[in-house]
């Protein structure tokens, strides 16, 4: 079956005043058709860049796209801006980061998800408003037809984010990007948000790319999941893969890092040793080795590959075999123990 | 939202208070007696003794306050000796011409500025852009006196297309009307297009940026409908404010350009009254510009309000 999209060597170079910094480096993976995928990594690593260069809302005069965008086929980059407004909102949405300011504060939450409608489907006003008002019903918004009145400062954070996913879902398009839709929200909406999307995904056979901080979430409600580290795929399985045997050194500190339960899931991953080097300078072997336990002199000097294994799982580390066998090992001796 | 106004209403008393009392006070502290000014240099003591005594100037200075402000405060402003006749009458006659150039220069700033403003920001750093800022730079810098005249020189003068100087009231038809004050109009809001424009370019860099524009865009909502329903009336309450602010200044340039164009307006009545010492007129000319100048305020405020939901709803409460 063809992928509803399919990066191909995606390259996100910003100009800034200090130079030319490639923010999403060569990054390739597809979504299917009713599949929900996370994408994971830590602060800075380009996942919303990723996201945003799908729909190319990214400042055109300092962004350059390098690469594919394929979704069903045609490639998103090639495509005029008045295509690519038909693409947006229609067929692929998304939810932002930042419930709390993504909504526009002077208009009326009913106003701002009818203009997406009025935009992609050639409804009146009139109809318009009653399918947001449909909408709102759908993402669990207690009254939605008073609620379509309001403005964004009248509601809550858990509601705005409900308006938001209200808006992306108005015109049912085939491709959600939720760009951590819960960060900001407490832990019961959270899950309700999630769930929701979850629901709305089934109904819709909707394909969602899930942009998370959170393994826990994406352990919870991903089939697929591609960790990104500083521009690029490290590596990407599916989920019970990643989580039995990651294999690379970096998803292994991410796992490692995941709170427990009943811990403090907001927490942000920041536990692996060595801090996120800068665009500026990326380490021209491994981007990971500053930082890598199992770093050689191969890795410092040579930039590894994306291998994919016979099991499909992707990784770019030049001794993932070794770390296999180790850990391998290691659960051996520790069975033994026991 | 009734109860707001009054309550703003209600608020401008000690304002108003403040000034008239500066305004007073300053006036009376300066040096210069207006009973000689009136008689000339050939008065004698006794005669300017006399007049002072009947223009009530010989009794203490909180005395003298509290009988202009009494009366003020009944709606009698006061009497000009010089023009014999009431000050708010003399005020009356004199605010048509300054009101028409003080709208018409707004109107051509606001006109010229906000475009400007918009495309500088929308095409950020390129030549347009900076061209704009360039010009809106000499426009805050050159001053409303000196660009007058280059004005007249070049389109009174050199082209003759306009009149030098002078005013047509509107009751004499609005062609000459406005040939008369457009260039008058023009070197007294150039000022206020320049601030104008440097804000809304910088309020709607600002805008833009947010990411309420992104989600906009991602809807997949015109370029064009982006930046002006969605990124200008959030940029609005910044450049409402600056047109606010300035129209103050306006009135204030007004006295200079009405007096380099020769419009029998209120900067004349007040550059009159100075130098002859006629007090009623200069405290109450002020008194009412100040007056006007919170008014202008207050309804800006309330304008807030239309471009801005959140202040709505904080005005309910
Ligand atoms: N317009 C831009 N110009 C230059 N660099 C940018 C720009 N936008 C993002 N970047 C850089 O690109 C990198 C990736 O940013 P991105 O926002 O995609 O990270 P992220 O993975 O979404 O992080 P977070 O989890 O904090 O949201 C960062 O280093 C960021 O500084
Ligand atoms: S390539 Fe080397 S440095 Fe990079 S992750 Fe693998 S072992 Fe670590
Ligand atoms: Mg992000």
């Amino acid at each position: 079956m063809e992928p509803l999209l399919k990066l191909n060597q995606l390259k996100t170079i910003f100009s800034t005043e200090k130079g030319k910094v490639t923010a999403v480096d060569d990054v390739s993976f597809e979504i299917h058709a009713g599949e929900m995928v996370g994408l994971v990594g830590e602060s800075g690593c380009g996942k919303s860049v990723t996201s945003e260069s799908i729909l190319q809302l990214l400042n055109e005069k300092t962004t350059n796209y390098e690469g594919k965008i394929l979704y069903k086929g045609k490639n998103l980059l090639e495509l005029s801006e008045e295509q690519m407004r038909g693409i947006r909102g229609n067929e692929i949405s998304m939810i932002f980061q930042d419930p709390m300011s993504s909504l526009n504060p002077v208009y009326t939450i009913g106003n701002q998800i009818a203009e997406a409608i009025m935009i992609h489907q050639r409804v009146g006003k009139k109809e318009a408003n009653l399918r947001a008002i449909e909408m709102l019903r759908l993402t669990g918004i207690p009254s939605p037809e008073k609620r379509i009145h309001e403005y964004p400062h009248e509601l809550s954070g858990g509601m705005r984010q409900r308006v938001m996913i209200a808006l992306a879902l108005s015109c049912k398009p085939q491709l959600l990007i939720a760009d951590e839709p819960t960060t900001a929200l407490d832990v019961t909406i959270q899950s309700q948000i999630l769930e929701l999307i979850q629901e709305l995904r089934e109904e819709l056979d909707m394909g969602v790319i899930l942009i998370t901080h959170d393994l826990g979430v994406v352990a919870e409600v991903c089939t697929r999941v591609i960790v990104m580290y500083l521009g690029q795929i490290i590596e990407e399985a599916d989920v019970k893969t990643l989580f039995k045997s990651p294999l690379h050194p970096y998803t292994k500190g991410l796992l490692k890092s995941i709170p427990h339960l009943d811990g403090d899931r907001t927490q942000k991953l920041n536990v692996i040793k060595g801090v996120v080097p800068s665009l500026q300078d990326v380490p021209s072997g491994c981007r990971f080795a500053p930082r890598c336990d199992f770093a050689t002199e191969q890795c410092h000097e040579n930039p590894p590959e994306l291998l994919e294994l016979e099991n499909g799982q992707k990784v770019r580390c030049w001794n993932y075999e070794h770390i296999l066998r180790e850990a391998k090992d290691h659960a051996v001796t520790t069975s033994e123990n026991k | 939202m009734k109860a707001y106004i009054i309550q703003r209403l209600l608020s401008l008393i000690p304002v108003m208070l403040v000034v008239a009392v500066v305004v007073f006070f300053i006036i009376h502290l300066t040096p210069g007696d207006p009973a000689a000014v009136i008689l000339g240099p050939d008065a004698s003591i006794e005669e300017v003794n006399h007049l002072r005594e009947e223009m009530g100037l010989n009794l203490p200075i909180y005395e003298q306050f509290l009988i202009w402000i009494t009366k003020v405060v009944q709606g009698d402003l006061g009497w000009s000796i010089y023009m014999d006749k009431p000050v708010l009458q003399a005020f009356l006659e004199n605010l048509a011409p300054t009101l028409s150039l003080a709208l018409m220069a707004q109107i051509i700033a606001i006109l010229i500025s906000i475009p400007a403003g918009i495309i500088a920001a929308t095409k950020r750093g390129t030549f347009t852009d900076q061209t704009f800022m360039i010009i809106s730079l000499l426009g805050i810098s050159v001053p409303n006196f000196l660009l007058a005249l280059l004005l007249v020189l070049v389109f009174a003068i050199n082209f003759a297309l306009l009149p030098v100087a002078g005013f047509q009231p509107l009751s004499s038809g609005i062609l000459p009307h406005i040939q008369y004050l457009i260039l008058p109009a023009f070197a007294l809001g150039a000022i206020q297009a320049a601030l104008i424009a440097r804000v809304t370019r910088s309020s709607m860099l600002d805008v833009l940026n947010a990411n309420y524009i992104k989600t906009a865009r991602s809807k997949g909502v015109k370029k064009n409908v982006v930046i002006f329903k969605h990124a200008l009336k959030n940029a609005f309450i910044p450049i409402l404010t600056v047109i606010g602010q300035t129209f103050g200044q306006l009135i204030a340039g007004a006295v200079v350009i009405e007096t380099v164009f020769n419009i029998p307006g209120i900067g004349q009545l007040i550059i009159n009254a100075i130098m002859r010492r006629d007090f009623e007129v200069i405290q109450g000319t002020i008194l009412l510009i100040a007056f006007s100048y919170v008014i202008i305020n207050l309804i800006v405020d309330l304008l807030y309000g239309f471009f801005d939901p959140r202040v709505r709803l904080s005005a309910k409460n």
